[in-house]
């Protein structure tokens, strides 16, 4: 028997996200609608960046579950609006990011804040927040490479958007 | 008016496809290791933009071009890039003057296009406006931190503004096409752009301790009609793959 629409959308949050495992697609607010209809499912997805090089590899794993789980018609569709924000996340996925090492973003008001408005950003391994920027660049485009001052520890933000 | 539309947001897309090409020639030679990844960074939000926007320039043109096909098969002088973007990278006071010009002027337009009665185009600004914001943040970051360092810093960053400034007022000069926009509602009028640049780059340059430089005369011909020598042999190395090879996938 075909998995029904809430499955699907359970299923679809096992997929990690492939340069961020510790959260699902779901989690990340990439998955934004699913359709099921007798034997055809349409999901639709929207990217984080404009550039980012996962879409691709995400719209691949989609299609391999949803084969398995015997769909005939397949469709995933990607969609611009509304546009993505990581006011999206929810706290537990922002939870998970913490365990994983990486500071979760905070609310997306935070990018347009001025220097002098801006929250501290905490460690997310001693909560210190005594932390600086060292780059807003980081190993993917999501994230920002940060100091921690009181524990010494290189750390990455995953960025207000 | 759909053609109009058309070299609109073609324009959009290729200012970021030619001056994320420019970013990307950086790849393994930035001064520091976080500048590389920083300018690679910015390369892959600006060609993932010019990607989304000649995307949407295909769909609107309907002639069944996609974004490959309008990246690689249009030949220079159908490009519709300003000719800041295409200036060689120089040195890297020089990149970074470029881009601090480009970031702040890309974030009012991005922002102003926001509200765009164009459903789509909006969304792809409102997202393009973020990324753009951090590009800025560190764009600026960098003229503060060369024009106020050393003697030497100080003198490559003021030389690269005053090498580059003849090229902003194509920034400002709005075309037919863009006029005729405002007109249909499709785009919000752009008017206001060149006093909130102006501000922010004088404000700047100032904390930069640059001077200003004076307002090159104003072109005399229509905004994103023309190149300079530059952009042909930086599109022959992007293009040469997919037209030696049409059709090759990875």
């Amino acid at each position: 028997m075909l998995p029904s629409h809430e499955q699907v959308w359970r299923e679809l949050a096992t997929i990690p996200d492939p340069e961020i495992p510790a959260i699902s697609i779901v989690d990340l607010g990439i998955v934004r609608d699913v359709q099921v209809d007798g034997g055809a499912v349409r999901i639709s997805i929207t990217p984080t960046y404009s550039g980012c090089p996962a879409m691709r590899l995400i719209e691949d794993q989609i299609k391999e579950l949803l084969t398995q789980d015997g769909f005939s018609c397949i469709e995933v569709k990607t969609v611009y609006a509304p546009a993505w924000t990581t006011d999206w996340l929810s706290p537990d996925a922002k939870q998970r990011l913490k365990a994983s090492g990486i500071a979760p973003p905070q609310p997306a008001t935070e990018l347009v804040a001025g220097p002098k408005r801006r929250q501290p950003l905490a460690c997310p391994f001693c909560d210190s927040t005594q932390t600086e920027l060292r780059s807003e660049f980081g190993p993917t485009a999501c994230k920002a490479i940060y100091f921690c001052n009181s524990c010494r520890q290189p750390f990455e933000h995953f960025k207000n958007f | 008016m759909n053609a109009d539309l058309f070299n609109f947001v073609a324009g959009l897309a290729d200012d970021r496809l030619v001056l994320g090409h420019r970013l990307s020639e950086w790849c393994g030679h930035a001064p520091i290791l976080e500048e590389d990844i920083a300018l690679a960074n910015i390369a892959l939000d600006l060609i993932g933009q010019a990607q989304n926007f000649l995307k949407l320039a295909g769909d609107i043109e309907g002639a069944g071009r996609n974004e490959d096909q309008l990246a690689y098969f249009r030949d220079p002088a159908q490009f519709l890039n300003l000719q800041l973007v295409e200036q060689p990278n120089g040195d890297f006071a020089f990149t970074i003057a470029r881009q601090a010009i480009f970031d702040c002027w890309s974030v009012y337009l991005l922002e102003a296009l926001s509200s765009s009665s164009h459903q789509e185009l909006a969304a792809l600004c409102v997202r393009a406006a973020k990324e753009d914001r951090y590009h800025w943040k560190h764009s600026s970051t960098w003229v503060q931190r060369l024009g106020d360092g050393t003697a030497e810093s100080h003198q490559r960053m003021q030389s690269a503004f005053d090498a580059l400034w003849s090229f902003t007022p194509e920034l400002f000069q709005a075309t037919a096409a863009q006029q005729k926009l405002v007109a249909a509602g499709l785009i919000p009028n752009l008017s206001s752009l060149e006093s909130q640049w102006r501000k922010a780059m004088n404000e700047l340059l100032e904390m930069a301790t640059l001077k200003v430089p004076t307002v090159g005369a104003a072109a005399g011909r229509p905004a994103r009609s023309q190149h300079t020598a530059h952009l042909a042999p930086m599109l022959s190395e992007m293009q040469g793959l997919a037209r030696a090879f049409p059709g090759a996938a990875w």
